[in-house]
């Protein structure tokens, strides 16, 4: 793949503040259609990273490319930012502020209420149009920050923390949005603690602590690295000893049994099979991703 | 549309739009009028219960004081005895009466009686005396010799330069009066203009607005914004005010505008009063919102501007020596030092004007001043706009500068 088709490509990045390096030789890069996670600790380094990419904050050494370019005034008119703190002018209405922001965004304000009018009927609040900011609940705020972050129709979208202090029918309305968007071609880059969201939409994840990156690539290959050669086991019976068995502990309904160097999970069923057990559910066991970022997590904080 | 632009309508209707500055605008012209009103109203109503005419009596004992003149509404009467006088102001057919002892001549003085207890003699009896005595002593001579003795001094002065030509600052109240006007709105929309402005960042602080803006147009741009967008507001409320003043003056008193009306302008006085205008309150809303970056709530932002806001007004305090020895090395700092420049020259310039190879340098000075403190406060926009409630410390600040 050549650079001009990554939609960012972030090259050795540094930010340091005092002695202290919030972000160190960073590099990845997001490829177009993509929805890319960038999950880590607190202060790990990713609202820093974010900024640097929106050149709201300059880095002290490496480059970043969006859209196969550095970051100028065009080039912020196609991206879309959520930040993680956020609001909106509170005395303004709904539409005023939407079309502000589109505004400043190179949008005339026709395009922009046509969109906004659109937007707010898929979202079913188009009878809140023309009421005050501080009139809407927190919900529906964090809403129209979503409507006023793709009003442009960017074609890089960067939220961070998007689902947070959404209640679920928002949160899941929010990501059924983020997927639509996904299906219109569009990037989109999340930030966000919540595992279970980064394993049900994103397709690759970057995952830094204490500003460098731990883990990247693609959500199966990473889960594949850290599977750790156990099965799921569920069945009628008594088990008894199973040679190969190294480690066995309760998991649901079953039992999780973790394997020796020398045992494959097909040898385990031939064993089970032949001890008479009747077997309800074999399956392998892979790490949830929330497990391999408390690993990580851990084990680089040590 | 310009990025710049917008932000500065942007800022502009939001201000104007609020409660708070409508309020503020309508009410100063409201109090003045009702001021005016009440100056006008309460000496009226006063004054029907005054007799229209007022009779003054006097006892003449020197013999020659007996051309009785009458003026506003005051006659003299003249009476034979005391007795008699006083029995008048007694029955209250006289408001005072007063008498004329036979050394009057050699001594001026005269004996008055009122049944009022006063501070001091009214303006109107003073004049109705003073014009009867004077008739009277000056009695033989034609009325305009009179006249001239009532009022002997009429002057019309005028400057020459150096060369002999006539000089085109003339000096004088009237030549005072722009200076004066000038520094009073500079000052007025240095207050009015920075209060919304630390108002506003302090707001979109807290409403966490900074940092969606700062994705969509640069620090600079949004510091612009700001900067012309509330200082077209401030000077948008100067205005109503000048305006509703021109109007509350007409009404008080037509003498006001006889004062303005003799102002003759020089263009190169309003070209430079306007440019110092504009260059000084740059200098000082940058500076303000500079101040407003760094502090995390409005009120400590308010603290930190006085850095800004007290040398401003720094030259009202060499009022005097900027008037009587412009020549003063003090006055030249102040002339040279970019916060007290604006005021300081606005003042030489209305009394003695200015040098030029002086008044190249205090602008050179200023606009210098200007593009340093607007680099300075972009990154202070970069660093701190988006970091919320904390107070960085000056260590912190200056890193900052270094690293935005």
């Amino acid at each position: 793949m050549d650079t001009k088709s990554y939609s960012v490509e972030v090259n050795h990045i540094t930010k340091t503040y005092g002695n202290r390096a919030v972000v160190n030789d960073l590099s990845f890069t997001v490829k177009p259609g993509e929805i890319f996670g960038l999950i880590g600790p607190n202060g790990a380094g990713k609202t820093t990273t974010i900024r640097m990419m929106m050149d709201i904050i300059k880095p002290d050494a490496g480059d970043i490319k969006i859209l196969g370019e550095k970051l100028t005034e065009t080039t912020k008119n196609k991206i879309g930012y959520l930040p993680e703190e956020r609001g909106l002018y509170k005395k303004l209405s709904v539409m005023e502020s939407v079309i502000y922001f589109a505004a400043l965004k190179g949008v005339d304000s026709k395009t922009a209420g046509n969109r906004a009018e659109a937007l707010l009927k898929r979202v079913e609040m188009l009878p809140h149009r023309n009421k005050k900011i501080e009139e809407l609940s927190r919900g529906m705020g964090q809403i129209i920050q979503v409507i006023v972050t793709i009003i442009h129709e960017p074609q890089l979208i960067i939220l961070d923390e998007p689902t947070a202090s959404l209640d679920p029918v928002n949160a899941q309305l929010l990501k059924d949005m983020m997927l639509d968007l996904r299906k219109q071609g569009k990037t989109i880059i999340m930030s966000t603690h919540r595992m279970n969201e980064i394993e049900e939409m994103c397709d690759r994840i970057l995952m830094i602590n204490k500003g460098r990156d731990v883990l990247y690539g693609d959500i199966p290959n990473i889960k594949a690295k850290y599977r750790n050669n156990s099965v799921l086991v569920e069945f009628q019976g008594e088990m008894g000893e199973i040679p190969g068995v190294i480690n066995r502990r309760e998991h649901d309904h079953g039992l999780e049994l973790t394997l020796d160097a020398k045992t494959t999970p097909q040898m385990l069923l031939e064993k089970l099979v032949q001890k008479g057990i009747n077997i309800t559910r074999f399956e392998l066991s892979t790490p949830s991703l929330n497990e391999i970022f408390i690993k990580v997590a851990g084990n680089e904080n040590e | 549309m310009n990025k710049t632009w917008l932000l500065i309508k942007h800022e502009f209707l939001v201000m104007v739009r609020r409660k708070g500055f409508i309020i503020l605008t309508l009410l100063i012209p409201v109090i003045a009028l009702l001021g005016i009103l009440a100056g006008q109203v309460i000496p009226s109503l006063m004054k029907t219960s005054t007799p229209t005419t007022q009779k003054i009596g006097y006892v003449d004992y020197v013999g020659s004081f007996t051309t009785a003149t009458s003026e506003s509404n005051i006659n003299l009467i003249e009476y034979s005895t005391e007795t008699a006088a006083k029995a008048a102001l007694l029955n209250k057919e006289l408001a005072e009466y007063f008498v004329i002892p036979s050394d009057y001549v050699t001594t001026g003085y005269i004996q008055r009686y009122t049944l009022k207890s006063e501070i001091e003699m009214s303006g109107a009896s003073q004049t109705a005396i003073r014009d009867f005595l004077l008739t009277n002593l000056l009695r033989g001579n034609g009325p305009d010799i009179i006249a001239r003795v009532k009022s002997p001094l009429n002057v019309a002065s005028t400057t020459f330069t150096s060369s002999g030509e006539i000089a085109k600052q003339q000096g004088g109240f009237a030549a005072l009066i722009l200076p004066y006007i000038f520094s009073i709105l500079l000052m007025m929309s240095i207050f009015s203009s920075s209060g919304y402005l630390l108002q506003g960042l302090g707001e979109e602080k807290e409403n966490r607005v900074m940092e969606i803006l700062l994705s969509s147009v640069s620090s600079g741009q949004l510091l612009m914004g700001k900067v012309f967008g509330l200082g077209a507001a401030g000077l948008l409320q100067i205005l109503i005010w000048l305006i509703s003043a021109n109007f509350i003056f007409r009404l008080a008193s037509s003498s006001f505008g006889s004062v303005l009306g003799s102002l003759n302008v020089s263009p190169e006085f309003l070209i430079l009063g306007v440019l110092y205008f504009i260059l000084g309150y740059l200098l000082v809303a940058i500076g303000m919102a500079g101040a407003g970056a760094i502090a995390p709530t409005a009120r400590d932002g308010q603290q930190l501007s006085v850095l800004f806001t007290l040398p401003v007004i720094i030259p009202i305090y060499f009022m005097g020596l900027i008037m009587t020895n412009p020549e003063n090395i003090v006055v030249k700092i102040l002339t040279f030092f970019p916060v007290t420049a604006p005021i300081t020259v606005m003042v030489r310039l209305g009394i003695s004007g200015i040098p030029t190879w002086e008044l190249a340098v205090s602008i050179t000075l200023l606009v210098l001043s200007i593009i340093g403190l607007f680099i300075l406060t972009r990154k202070l926009f970069r660093t701190y706009l988006l970091m919320y409630g904390k107070r960085p410390d000056l260590k912190q600040i200056i890193l900052s500068f270094k690293n935005a």
